[in-house]
């Protein structure tokens, strides 16, 4: 029960020294062992494939950037896989865009609040979702419908110049870079969703009551206030759910058609790095086992400038908008 | 009492660092401890193509010996080879042999090529109004490779007289992942029409981009059943399970052949074996033989540390090649036929035969 004596916090005894401190250091220790092994083990993972994958580099040397993936002539370049790679998750990433800023102004600033809550966890639940579920409902229940869309797409824009490109040769099973995109679209916009939402939430209600009172609209008042205070926010979500398209494998193994490409028909099948190692590493060896490691690599290679351009974007809004600010 | 436990609370963690790292050690020795009294697990992975196979006979011959323990998880033929050569499995399954190159690189010592069975690749086909189809190697390069693109097309009704054609384009199907029945199909084309065939030879080929392609034998297998005018080469059980409709395809004696398990048998029979048992029976001469075949083996070590491995070892190929060549054509692959059926026998007699000489690695574990 309460008594009058000040509560002297248990282990600390008249004299000696406090044994939190040991404690204190040991948990330093552990901390900065922990920092230090995702370095560590992601220099391993580097220094490891880097060496399995070196065949492949010295056999290709710049090679491994051009557009003919033909192990049965040992010919490895990686192009087609690259362009694969970036096409499918800039398709993914601009499809999910919008729809995951979408659904984030909804629950924090449109949506009445008691139905916030089930909103966010319906989202939450689509990132728990396998990817190789995702994959086969694409295969087997989208493909074949798209596949129908694509052909009518093409048909209508076969006349236009630059869509009649962009929309050629659409691929008659459905599978192709666009399918791809949009299966990829559906698993990264719980993750855009979320962060997206997170910041949204920080902006300071008196910001937007501000905005409001002097007569902006609700669309005035997220364009005025919401916007510019989440920017680099949204930078960030976005670079993650794209640092996640760009690794996505199964569900593009099942759905992009397996043919290593540099084209500009989206609705005709490609391949990406991640998605050819799933398909192919099985039966590799030799050179086609060092390219596909190789492979890991260079996505490894492209996923780190990717999100280093987009720490500098981030850097960059926030010195501009602490400047207008 | 107070102080122990302030010392306790760093030397906790610390431990559980320092701990980790012998961990992955002790996993993996204990995954490979010596099995006690007579018992043995052998492991195994590698070629999906004899994965079904290898699973009907470990489980009848698991009846017999319920003391040996085998596992065999698949991965394809490429990863198969590797987890033999860094000694990560006993053995593996493998529808190609090594490569010059990656034969350098086996550890563990002397090793062997059991072949077990042999299945045929089917040419199915999807065209309605047409029940039967004939399709020489020519014909069917040009089919693969794009050249041929209707089913009325002259070369096909050369090879199919008073067989009424469609005038329906043509669907190839070909495999996403790479395999083994690509490598296969693509060296019958190789083999047999060198100079119509331009895609060469693998496990994956740079196919024409308008093509469809399906996943592993029953994917492609789906496409061909459901799509009016698809044609893709699927193995034989694959495509007996999808009931679809197989063409005869011409041999090297000028026979079309219907892929059968007696068909597959009477090509491996003609094959050229070489001293090591691997063989090619793509394209074989023969009559009677059906032309597309896949092979494949069962990589074993000479010696194995464990006396209990070695004689589980030997008793489950010595099965396979009892027994087993009997399980084989109810599960639609093909028996060895009697000449390379002595000869995987005399073979395995060495396994375990020779002393230590030719252990060069693996300290025995006492």
């Amino acid at each position: 029960m309460a008594t009058d004596a000040p509560a002297i916090p248990a282990g600390l005894t008249k004299g000696k020294r406090p044994p939190g401190l040991i404690a204190d250091r040991g948990f330093r220790i552990l901390a900065l062992a922990a920092g230090l092994m995702v370095l560590v083990i992601l220099v391993l993972i580097a220094i490891y494939t880097t060496r399995e994958a070196w065949p492949w580099f010295s056999a290709e040397r710049l090679g491994i950037f051009s557009d003919n993936w033909d192990p049965a002539h040992n010919h490895f370049g990686a192009g087609g896989l690259i362009y694969g790679t970036l096409l499918v998750a800039g398709v993914a990433v601009f499809l999910s865009l919008p729809i995951s800023v979408g659904i984030a102004l909804f629950v924090t600033d449109v949506a009445p609040q008691r139905i916030r809550r089930p909103i966010v966890y319906t989202v939450d639940l689509l990132a728990a979702i396998p990817s190789v579920v995702y994959g086969l409902w694409a295969l087997f229940v989208l493909a074949e419908p798209l596949a129908n869309l694509f052909q009518t797409v093409s048909d209508a824009t076969a006349s236009i110049p630059i869509l009649n490109t962009l929309f050629a040769n659409p691929s008659a099973s459905g599978k192709s870079f666009m399918t791809a995109g949009i299966v990829v679209a559906i698993m990264i916009t719980p993750i855009i969703t979320s962060i997206t939402r997170e910041v949204f939430a920080t902006v300071p209600p008196a910001q937007k009551e501000a905005a409001l009172a002097l007569g902006a609209t609700r669309w005035e008042m997220i364009r005025g206030a919401v916007f510019p205070h989440s920017r680099s926010g949204m930078v960030a979500g976005t670079m993650i759910g794209l640092g996640r398209a760009m690794g996505e494998t199964i569900a593009i193994a099942l759905v992009i058609g397996s043919s290593a490409r540099i084209t500009a028909n989206i609705l005709g099948p490609g391949d990406t790095l991640a998605s050819i190692i799933a398909n192919q590493f099985g039966e590799a060896s030799g050179t086609h086992r060092a390219a596909l490691i190789g492979c890991g690599v260079v996505l490894f290679a492209i996923t780190i400038l990717i999100s280093a351009a987009a720490r500098a974007v981030v850097a960059r809004t926030d010195r501009r908008s602490a400047g207008t600010a | 009492m107070k102080r122990i436990t302030g010392y306790l609370r760093w030397l906790v963690p610390t431990a559980l660092i320092v701990g980790l790292v012998p961990l992955g050690g002790a996993i993996a020795s204990a995954v490979d401890a010596p099995a006690q009294g007579g018992s043995a697990t052998l492991n195994g992975s590698g070629s999906t193509f004899q994965q079904p196979y290898n699973e009907a006979v470990m489980g009848a011959f698991k009846q017999k010996n319920p003391n040996v323990t085998i596992n065999y998880s698949g991965g394809g033929s490429g990863k198969g080879r590797q987890d033999f050569s860094d000694q990560v499995v006993d053995f593996a399954g493998t529808d190609a042999p090594y490569s010059a190159a990656d034969a350098a690189n086996v550890k563990g010592g002397k090793y062997f090529y059991f072949p077990t069975v042999a299945g045929p690749i089917t040419v199915s086909y999807n065209v309605s109004g047409v029940s039967k189809l004939r399709l020489s190697a020519e014909t069917l390069a040009k089919i693969f490779q794009g050249d041929i693109k209707t089913w009325d097309d002259a070369a096909i009704k050369a090879d199919n007289p008073g067989v009424k054609l469609p005038s329906t384009a043509i669907t190839v199907v070909h495999r996403s992942d790479s395999s083994g029945t690509t490598q296969n199909f693509t060296g019958f084309l190789a083999a047999a029409a060198p100079t119509a065939w331009t895609l060469g030879t693998g496990s994956t080929v740079s196919w024409p981009a308008d093509q469809q392609s399906g996943q592993g034998n029953p994917g492609v297998g789906q496409i061909v059943k459901t799509t009016d005018g698809a044609v893709g080469y699927v193995d034989f059980s694959d495509a007996k399970a999808l009931k679809l409709k197989f063409a005869s395809v011409k041999n090297k004696a000028g026979k079309f052949v219907a892929p059968t398990v007696k068909a597959t048998t009477a090509a491996v029979e003609k094959a050229p074996v070489n001293a090591d048992l691997t063989y090619n029976p793509l394209n074989a001469a023969g009559a009677a033989a059906y032309p597309i075949a896949s092979p494949t083996w069962i990589l074993a070590y000479q010696n194995y540390s464990d006396a209990a491995k070695t004689t589980a070892i030997k008793n489950f190929l010595n099965y396979i090649y009892g027994n087993g060549q009997k399980i084989a054509s109810q599960v639609d692959y093909a028996p060895l036929p009697k000449n390379l059926l002595d000869k995987a026998k005399a073979q395995v007699k060495q396994v375990g035969g020779s002393s230590s000489g030719s252990t060069s690695s693996s300290p025995a574990s006492t």
